[in-house]
């Protein structure tokens, strides 16, 4: 498969950016960050709470193979449908702070869009904490139950 | 032993990697890790001392006890990790796409 999804994190930074073209109208692709239903899905996480809204929340909550849960919340800063989402994101109950993203929505065509997810950390240490540990742990867990999900949609 | 591959490889197992976010929080007996997983303490173990072996944890004696504490020095290499992120993202994004094409056909 092509390397669609791109990083760019430099060296001694605290951001980083994720950028992805889908072949979705940008509609699709902010309805998929906005829809508990639909995000469950692909994020493999499940949704405790999502306030798709300025000033709402969200909480997710995942559980590895073996039974232990991680929680993630954070707050909606700014909500402009098809366009902005501006969130904070902090793991519950680990050392790695919360981290302040911006997910921009852009229309390529009518049937393509791009994201841009530019994630900023309190540090760099953060940055790389997260990276090595944070982001994989927590999340690659998911990805036997997400596989589960894919398959029922089939 | 101590190449970067080793490390990789330490971090792809799931049991490791939960090891290691327990252990980003505070350090801990073999007990203690063992007693957050269904597997044996053996099992356990066993995975302990493969991240040993690779640097990431680090023992401590702390009179009778041995606590085990990450090494935050192993994990300086960044790029390694950049690209496990990487596809971590990209795999979720591929999801993402296949699910909502579905939602485009429906229309």
């Amino acid at each position: 498969m092509e390397r669609k999804t791109k990083i760019n994190a430099e060296d001694g930074k605290q951001e980083l950016t994720i950028t992805r073209e889908f072949d979705l109208p940008v509609e699709l692709l902010f309805r998929a960050h906005v829809e508990a239903g639909i995000l469950e899905q692909w994020m493999g996480t499940k949704v405790l709470k999502l306030e798709s809204r300025k000033h709402g929340s969200y909480q997710f909550e995942t559980t590895d193979p073996r039974g232990n849960k991680y929680r993630f919340n954070g707050a909606i800063h700014d909500f402009s449908p098809n366009q902005k989402i501006t969130r904070t994101f902090e793991m519950e109950n680990m050392p790695f702070g919360v981290q302040l993203e911006f997910l921009k929505f852009e229309k390529l065509t009518d049937d393509t869009s791009k994201l841009e997810m530019h994630v900023l950390y309190e540090s760099s240490g953060h940055r790389d904490q997260v990276l090595k540990i944070g982001m994989a742990a927590g999340v690659n867990m998911a990805h036997n139950r997400l596989q589960d999900v894919a398959g029922k949609l089939k | 032993m101590e190449s970067r591959r080793d490390v990789f490889q330490a971090i792809a197992d799931p049991t490791r990697r939960a090891i290691l976010t327990l252990l980003a929080a505070q350090a801990l007996t073999p007990g203690a890790i063992a007693d957050n997983f269904h597997s044996s303490r053996q099992t356990i173990s066993r995975h302990i001392q493969i991240l040993t072996e690779c640097e990431l944890l680090k023992p401590e004696q702390n009179g009778r006890e041995i606590y085990y504490h990450l090494n935050a020095k192993q994990m300086k290499d960044v790029a390694d990790f950049i690209e496990s992120f990487r596809k971590l993202w990209d795999d979720r994004f591929n999801k993402l796409e296949a699910i909502m094409k579905k939602y485009k056909s429906r229309k």
